[in-house]
């Protein structure tokens, strides 16, 4: 028999003195690690199997549950980590693909972190979006080239089919079926309230989510799940998903032990079935095939919606993106390396694809340069942490942002990066009726709301601070930021100075 | 009146409501101190089968049984309101615990009987409703 024993990577630390024995921990956790010893009636933790969700310590009345890391180590070296060797280990025993949940999170640099934002000071007004106001409203979609006037001046109107947001936050796209129905109930009440959208994902829509149509981005992805003209004509807008940011190159796997009931319908696909995406869409291998699908779905919908185009950050998203505009594209999403995923291989979300931050400056800068920027709007996703990020990412050329981690985070998701394992314990991620329970909408839906309203007060704070009120002049305004700590390249690239110029 | 609803379709049968009463019940805030080795007695009680749970408590009915059931007139039910428990009257023959359909009472710690009478005296509501991780038990018209 090998030799597969791997110590476990979390421990459980319990207060005896503060532990009533109340059992929330062991019937809250999915994964089995508590249990009660009725004989020495004490509560004992297989360690073994927990995944450091935090459900038990957030539920522990007593506070007698902290998780830690445990300090069983490898001999590790700067070369070798214990990760690394971890999973050698486990791969040398199982000869499988390592599986990965939510975003690429080894130590590249986040650039973000490495931007600062500017303030008016003495020779240029700061607002106070407290007491004057201050634009956040949006419009996605393309915008005409020249405004045109009637004979007597009045301008002629000119509007193409274009999404409205109160705020330029957008909730992106997650499957029903990778997370549960509640969660989308969530983030569907959630966007309504808002005045937001919400992204249904490659799994089709619920029927009893169709009330919030115009609150719903409806994808099409490579799998064409639950894809008919009633649903197209649902939505606000269409998504075509060419890439995904944690996994670019990748398709999608979703086991078909959580395809059933209403997931298979919605899906339309027999329950029990894999529902499996292939990596390309096999009838686009071009940027005219592109253009023809576009153009299937416009005519689909009557040219009513606009067509957004989403896209992983790769390395020469540029010119991706500037071919993406010329295709009849409305919107252009760009998800940057470090998104989420339900599921990725390993290797490919800590390895593949580029920053968002280099990505949206690079794409503005080029469509700019070729005169094309007006033909569609930007969507940058990846990893957008706060609303610091997003008047950051506005500021180097986005129109909006796509943020999921930080929507799931607010429903109770606590980034144990388990996703894959279909045993969610707050409820998000898995199909299982007693987890999905466990995220009440009502709830969560009100958590989403206080999430956005919160970062749309400190946008509004951020842009009263640099003079600016309105949304519409902090885009690719980047005079308003400077870096730190950055090379030339990268400050190039950006086309930002360096902090102090 | 203001009553507890339960909400089946959220219940996640942690059991935290029983918890939480019995300690609204001790008085006092941490719950490790006044629960810590004992054998609670709430006046909710969660009921769980295989795939349901929900938390049960008084339904301070139109028509109580147990008022009509009560040899002493402990119970009492006001108008349309809360139905309560005089433990001074009460003398623990235990017919109204036979008589309810829902099992809402039960013999209290102290002695006599013991039902949920919506945490009257405390200030921001039934305990149960306010800590209930799930929005599962409601206090409402």
């Amino acid at each position: 028999m090998a030799i597969e024993y791997q110590y476990p990577e979390y421990e459980v630390v319990r207060d005896h003195d503060r532990c009533i024995g109340c059992r929330v921990c062991e019937r809250q956790c999915a994964n089995c690690v508590h249990a009660f010893i009725e004989e020495k009636e004490r509560m004992t933790a297989d360690e073994s199997k927990c995944v450091n969700c935090h459900r038990c310590v957030a539920l522990c009345p007593t506070h007698a549950l902290k998780i830690v890391k445990n300090a069983h180590t490898f001999r590790e070296n700067a070369n070798w980590s214990g990760q690394l060797i971890r999973e050698v280990y486990r791969q040398a025993d199982t000869g499988g693909v390592l599986l990965s949940s939510m975003g690429n999170p080894q130590n590249h640099p986040v650039y973000f972190d490495k931007i600062l934002i500017n303030a008016s000071q003495v020779t240029n007004p700061s607002n106070d979006p407290l007491r004057e106001p201050v634009e956040t409203r949006v419009f996605l979609g393309k915008k005409s080239h020249r405004i045109e006037r009637d004979g007597r001046g009045a301008i002629l109107p000119k509007i193409m089919p274009s999404l409205q947001l109160k705020v330029p936050v957008l909730f992106s796209a997650m499957s029903y079926g990778s997370i549960s129905y509640n969660a989308h109930e969530a983030l569907a009440r959630a966007a309504e309230a808002l005045g937001i959208c919400y992204n249904t994902g490659e799994g089709g829509l619920h029927e009893d989510l169709k009330k919030y149509g115009k609150n719903t981005i409806v994808q099409v992805a490579s799998g064409r799940f639950g894809v008919h003209v009633d649903y197209l004509l649902s939505g606000a807008a269409i998504e075509i998903k060419m890439g995904q940011g944690a996994k670019p190159g990748i398709g999608g796997h979703l086991p078909g032990s959580k395809i059933f009931g209403d997931v298979a319908k919605t899906r339309m696909i027999p329950a029990g079935a894999d529902a499996i995406s292939p990596a390309p869409h096999h009838d686009i291998y071009s940027i005219e095939d592109l253009r023809q699908l576009i153009y299937v779905l416009k005519e689909a919908t009557a040219y009513q919606k606009p067509v957004i185009v989403k896209i992983a950050a790769v390395h020469n998203i540029a010119a991706i993106a500037s071919g993406i505009a010329r295709s009849g594209a409305d919107i252009i999403a760009i998800d940057g390396f470090r998104g989420g995923t339900g599921a990725a291989p390993t290797r490919i979300r800590d390895n593949v694809g580029i920053p968002i931050e280099l990505a949206v400056a690079s794409v503005d800068r080029r469509l700019r340069e070729e005169g094309i920027r007006n033909e569609v709007s930007l969507l940058a996703g990846g990893s957008i942490r706060s609303s610091a990020d997003i008047v950051k990412a506005v500021a180097l050329g986005a129109d909006a942002v796509y943020i999921a981690t930080a929507a799931l985070l607010s429903l109770g998701c606590h980034l144990c990066r388990s996703c894959h394992a279909g045993r969610c314990n707050w409820g998000i991620a898995t199909q299982v009726p007693e987890l999905t329970k466990r995220l009440n909408p009502e709830l969560g839906h009100a958590r989403l709301i206080n999430l956005v309203n919160a970062w749309e007060h400190e946008i509004k704070e951020m842009m009263g601070g640099m003079g600016i009120n309105s949304i519409e002049a902090l885009r690719g305004n980047r005079l308003m930021l400077r870096g730190v700590g950055l090379t030339q390249k990268e400050l190039d690239i950006l086309g930002i100075r360096h902090a102090g110029e | 009146m203001k009553r507890i609803y339960v909400r089946e379709e959220w219940c996640l049968g942690c059991h935290l409501c029983e918890y939480y009463c019995a300690l609204a019940d001790r008085g006092g805030k941490d719950m490790a101190r006044q629960l810590k080795g004992i054998k609670i007695k709430p006046r909710i009680r969660i009921e769980e089968g295989k795939e349901v749970c929900f938390a049960v408590s008084c339904r301070h009915c139109t028509e109580p049984l147990c008022v009509k059931s009560c040899l002493t007139g402990a119970i009492k039910k006001e108008g349309a309101g809360v139905v309560t428990v005089d433990r001074e009257k009460c003398v623990s023959c235990y017919t109204c615990i036979l008589v309810c359909p829902y099992g809402a009472l039960s013999p209290a710690e102290r002695g006599t009987v013991q039902k949920c009478e919506l945490c009257a005296e405390k200030p921001g509501g039934p305990a149960c409703v306010g800590h209930c991780p799930n929005g599962a038990i409601v206090y409402e018209e």
